[in-house]
């Protein structure tokens, strides 16, 4: 039991669902039929098999656990390293758990190209995974960039009518931070001769490295959040995805920045950290008030929970460069939640646009009369979504209220206005979409949810309920691993932000003070 | 422990059970179960209060850790002393008297099991707000009940007027909620901890001590304590946060009764006087709250007196009330704004109710111009309302008149100039009270009838399913005042270590022993007003037309509610839905995409479409990932070899 590489197992299993849906042969409908169930059997393995992670895990140590190490070139410091800490393993489960959703999700809804579509979802499985368990910066790199290709397919393939043009902003965004990594990793390479994460976190870096690495790594990551102002690929890339593309997309692929902040930049880099730290409030307070308003003028559904999602990711980022327990282990909590909240509103999205192939909000109302269990199930994840307390919404949001009202009480103020925007927009948004009268000719015969609907719903509204009320088995596995990362950032800290201000230029200095 | 437990969480098994089984156990099931668990409920009050309050049994009972980090925890855990018996003992009476009215009153409609659920749940989320053991789980209930007020002001969603009136109580409450969360916030920071026992207990030692706040420094119990008052004025709809609270009456009548009467938006009263500890120490604080209150009480009785819908004269009369209870936690008289929280709870949802029997009676009218002359169809609704407004005006023995009193006289013992700004406008609007009450009887009851003859061949009097609900309220409103008076006595500790007034607060104390003229004064503008509104509406009922006209610009404002509705829209509505547009099409499609992925894209797209003539269809895309990879493998190689 205890040298079964679980982690690999985890992450390539899917890759092996992949190559095993290769090889099925037969007409079409024998083909997709087939895929499909090797796709949900392999992904709810996987997700069973991930279950072992939570089940073993020691949360009084802030070590990396079920570590594997194999050297991969030696002669280069490379290996094939892989381990999960307490601000990991979550991500972690949250990708396993999300993924059989989409497959049940888009059971239907996908009819063209069935076997190459679950390929790609499969593969995107095991990029996921890999970026979160990955321990070996060189690995990371390549599964954080992976995921890129089969999502950028699906987007281009199976998404709406203008799916080129998203497909490409998308994929030119992420590319453009993604280069700038690249040569931070090349440059961190050069610099230790390693590219072991663990070994990295121990390295110490002088203030003038440590802010231009910072940068590199900021370009990234901010992009993949995305924060202001680098968030437009993101409403045109979720309304042309399918919607099980949105739901990855919004529910894993926006986390990765997070992740990328909490694994790399702060402990790597404190001092640049601490240095951006107001640098990095502005953007979020700008993009907390700035997408909420935007929001609260959509007329697209999937736009305005992705404009949303930009405004959660912000308070997000707030949380993290608190530098205090409430507000990082927040941060990570919020990312979980929005994980299961957002990716809940794309699926509610879904389930009407299945049926009535629009996202117009203008195109629905008076749904309740037709469809009163989706009714509920929309007003459970809308009232987490905008953090009513005893939902999952509400402790991530307010853990990192309580660490940046510690911190600065201007952000406090500002980002707690987004609060008042969210409500408004999600509250208009299910007024007009639910109800009043039902006075539309082809809203007369919708279905309600059916039963493999309300299957994958009833996880999410369990789940988002459940981390609302009582959340204490997810916050204490982040106890130990986020004092470990304060620790660690304030060892690393040589001699504070001001010794950072000497050695940036002036001009930029000037900019963010 | 179960009997402590069991008000707060018998009616959240009842609404479970309603809610999510109802359509399958028909209607009649759903309201017996969910009026069962909230009879069962008020059972178990009457005994919380009298172990709490008679034998001074004070109750904490721990459940489960809600979440912790680093030195920030949070338990579930229920708090049952003095102030909160008095609370959950009034909540869950009149709500399980709202629940039986509401098997009557809602009979014909078509989704009952809802209704009863939502009725539940609210009962549920506002007694987990008074029983709160902590300031987190307060907002917990504080945003439950806002919640369920959301849910059932809505509750026609078929009815625009019902969505936005939601929506619009939903938001402005957001307002006030902000205010709340950043006090939270502020008190974590200060005081290490947000349960109430450590709060209070450090209090003292933070008289004086400031912090720093939006960049300057303050007085940390200020601070904290406007900051939750402003939550206060969004729950309990004062003076700038009060827009709110007339609309809501879209809402079936029970639902005015119940949440925007008797018991949510005196949520805001309670929180001021659950958190004395910390409002004693913060004189400023006391004062906001005394202008506030004092202001509102004058100002929505300015209102009341020219509407015409029946449930917006009373809406407007609560907002008024409130205010009293306000300006008394601000002369430290907190035991006489509870008093009169508690006695407004039986006499306001009996004229909520009775207003809801009238608007029974005369097929869902709700205008009281097409109202009138009905007072001997339906007798004794109409003896319910005189009780109602007898006791509202605060004419002698009815129980008004013991908790308005003391207010009053509080506000002018405490002889302070804000104290006598109260106290002025205090009689003031009790003048406007009784005034409002008057014509609100008289343009209902009296004088020709105004309605339709089918109309009028239909009005009957109420089933017994509700009046006698309305009984036992009207029971309550006349004899609560007396037996509580306990409450504000001097003799009797009935509040034990539940609520602080400092030694030198004195007005309740002070209020014992004001002048005659002070202590008759009330009355004596109540009869005022009565006679005046009698005079008015009654005997020449041409003189209200002809003073309108006269004092047009008067009337107007007043009949427009101050424009605030006006004001609020062109503030703030309007320039974030213009921001928001301008933000989207300018900022982010003009500028940023622009500037950024636009610009290179079409960059790139036209040098590719140079390189490859493969431009059409998916080969393209593959073509270029796989250079794209290359490339980048490739680099690497290079760079790396």
């Amino acid at each position: 039991m205890t040298d079964w590489p679980i982690l690999s197992t985890v992450t390539f299993l899917p890759l092996l669902g992949a190559a095993f849906i290769l090889l099925i042969r037969g007409n079409e409908a024998t083909v997709a039929r087939n895929s499909r169930h090797v796709a949900l059997w392999t992904t709810v393995a996987t997700f069973a098999i991930s279950l072992l992670l939570i089940a073993g895990f020691d949360t009084t140590t802030a070590e990396f656990q079920f570590e594997e190490f194999t050297p991969w070139l030696p002669e280069f410091g490379i290996g094939y390293h892989l381990g999960i800490d307490g601000i990991s393993v979550f991500f972690l489960l949250l990708t396993t758990f999300l993924v059989p959703i989409c497959i049940i999700s888009c059971w239907q809804a996908v009819q063209t190209r069935v076997r190459e579509y679950m390929i790609a979802f499969l593969v995107l499985e095991t990029f996921m995974v890999g970026v979160f368990c990955s321990l070996d910066l060189m690995m990371f790199y390549i599964f954080f960039e992976g995921q890129l290709i089969p999502m950028f397919l699906i987007i281009g393939i199976w998404g709406g009518a203008r799916r080129v043009y998203s497909a490409y902003k998308f994929f030119l965004y992420t590319l453009v931070g993604s280069v700038l990594f690249l040569l931070a990793i090349l440059f961190m390479y050069f610099q230790t001769g390693t590219t072991d994460i663990p070994a990295l976190m121990s390295h110490v870096w002088t203030p003038a490295m440590q802010t231009w690495l910072w940068l590199a790594l900021f370009a990234s990551f901010a992009v993949k959040l995305p924060m202001w102002p680098f968030h437009t690929w993101l409403p045109d890339a979720h309304v042309e995805a399918p919607t099980a593309g949105s739901v990855i997309l919004a529910g894993i692929l926006l986390k990765m920045g997070g992740y990328g902040f909490l694994r790399f930049s702060l402990p790597m880099f404190p001092d640049a950290s601490e240095f951006f730290m107001p640098f990095i409030f502005a953007l979020s307070v700008v993009a907390v008030i700035y997408t909420s308003l935007v929001a609260l003028m959509q007329q697209d559904m999937k736009k305005l929970i992705a404009y949303s999602s930009v405004a959660h990711m912000g308070i997000v980022t707030i949380g993290l460069f608190t530098f205090t327990g409430q507000g990082i282990e927040g941060g990570i909590f919020q990312m979980l939640s929005h994980g299961v909240l957002s990716a809940a509103l794309f699926l509610i999205v879904g389930v009407i646009y299945d049926r009535m192939h629009s996202r117009e909000i203008a195109a629905y109302g008076g749904l309740v009369h037709r469809m009163p269990v989706y009714a509920f199930v929309f007003m459970v994840i809308m009232l987490a979504s905008i953090g009513l307390p005893a939902t999952s919404g509400f402790v991530g949001e307010f853990l990192i209220f309580v660490g940046v009202f510690q911190v600065n009480t201007w952000v406090a103020m500002l980002g707690l206005t987004g609060v008042i925007l969210g409500a408004a927009y999600m509250l208009w948004l299910y007024r007009r979409v639910i109800f009043g009268e039902l006075t539309k000719e082809n809203l007369k015969s919708i279905k309600d949810l059916n039963m493999r609907e309300i299957g994958f719903f009833a996880p999410l509204v369990v789940l988002a309920l459940f981390m609302g009320i009582y959340p204490k088995p997810f916050l204490d596995v982040l106890h130990v691993s986020v004092e470990n990362l304060i620790a660690q950032t304030e060892m690393a800290r040589m001699g504070g932000a001001e010794v950072v201000a000497d050695l940036v230029p002036d001009a930029l200095a000037k900019v963010l003070r | 422990m179960l009997l402590y437990i069991a008000p707060v969480f018998l009616p959240l098994i009842g609404a479970a059970i309603t809610g999510l089984f109802g359509r399958f156990l028909g209607d009649r099931p759903s309201q017996i179960i969910s009026c069962g668990a909230m009879g069962l409920a008020a059972l178990a009050s009457i005994f919380v209060f009298n172990n709490v309050v008679m034998q001074g049994e004070v109750q904490q009972i721990f459940l489960f850790n809600w979440m912790t980090s680093g030195s920030f925890q949070v338990d579930w855990a229920l708090r049952i002393d003095e102030l909160t018996a008095m609370m959950v003992f009034t909540v869950s009476i009149v709500s399980f008297l709202i629940h039986v009215y509401s098997i009557g009153y809602m009979a014909h409609d078509s989704s009952i099991p809802r209704f009863f659920s939502y009725l539940s749940l609210f009962t549920f989320f506002m007694l987990a707000l008074v029983t709160s053991d902590n300031f987190l789980q307060l907002y917990f209930g504080w945003e439950g009940v806002g919640l369920v007020s959301y849910l059932l002001i809505g509750f026609w969603y078929k009815r625009p007027a019902a969505n936005a009136a939601a929506i619009k109580a939903f938001i402005v409450n957001r307002v006030g909620d902000f205010g709340f969360g950043l006090g939270i916030l502020a008190i974590y920071v200060a005081f290490g901890s947000v349960s109430f026992d450590t709060v209070f207990a450090a209090a003292p030692e933070k008289v004086g001590s400031e912090f720093e706040f939006l960049g300057h420094y303050f007085d940390v119990l200020t601070v904290i304590c406007i900051l939750l008052f402003v939550g206060a004025m969004g729950k309990s709809a004062q003076f700038l946060l009060h827009t709110w609270l007339p609309d809501a009456m879209e809402g079936p009548t029970p639902v005015s009764a119940l949440i925007h009467a008797a018991t949510m938006v005196t949520a805001g009263v309670f929180l001021v006087a659950r958190t004395s500890p910390l409002f004693e120490y913060a004189p400023i604080a006391l004062a906001v709250v005394t202008v506030i209150g004092a202001t509102t009480a004058i100002f929505a009785a300015t209102i009341a007196i020219t509407q015409n819908d029946i449930k917006r004269v009373i809406a407007y009369s609560t907002c008024s009330q409130l205010g009293y209870m306000f300006f008394a936690c601000g002369v430290s008289a907190y035991s006489a704004s509870i008093f009169h929280l508690t006695t407004h709870a039986f006499f306001k949802a009996l004229l909520f109710l009775g207003a809801g029997s009238v608007i029974h009676a005369m097929s869902d009218e709700q205008d009281m111009r097409k109202m009138g002359g009905i007072w001997k169809a339906i007798p004794l609704t109409y003896m319910l309302m005189w009780i109602g407004s007898l006791a509202l005006a605060g004419i002698p023995f009815f129980s008004g008149f013991f908790s308005k009193d003391v207010i009053l006289e509080s506000a002018f013992a405490a002889s302070t100039g804000l104290g006598h700004y109260a106290f002025a406008a205090g009689i003031a609007a009790a003048v406007l009270t009784a005034i409002y009450s008057w014509r609100l009887i008289i343009l209902t009851f009296h004088g020709k009838p105004r309605a339709d003859e089918k109309v009028m061949a239909h009005v009957h009097e109420s089933p017994p399913i509700m009046t006698v609900p309305l009984i036992l309220l009207a029971v309550g409103a006349i004899i609560s005042g007396y037996l509580l008076l306990p409450m504000v006595g001097t003799e009797t500790d009935f509040w034990g270590t539940s609520i602080l007034v400092l030694p030198h607060h004195h007005a309740l104390e002070g209020a014992h022993h004001v002048d005659f003229w002070v202590k008759a004064l009330p009355t004596i503008v109540a009869v005022i007003g009565i006679l005046a509104a009698y005079f008015l509406f009654l005997a020449k009922p041409q003189l209200p037309a002809l003073l309108a006209e006269r004092l047009r610009p008067l009337y107007l404002l007043s009949f427009n509610k101050y424009y605030f509705d006006e004001l609020y829209d062109w503030a703030f509505v309007r320039p974030m839905k213009y921001l928001g547009h301008g933000l989207w099409k300018q900022g982010d499609g003009g500028v940023i995409d622009g500037v950024g992925p636009d610009g290179v894209a079409a960059t790139a797209v036209a040098i590719a479409r140079r390189v490859v003539r493969l431009q059409t269809g998916y080969v393209f895309h593959y073509a270029f990932l796989m250079l794209a990879g290359v490339a980048v493998i490739i680099t690497w190689f290079l760079i790396l070899g």
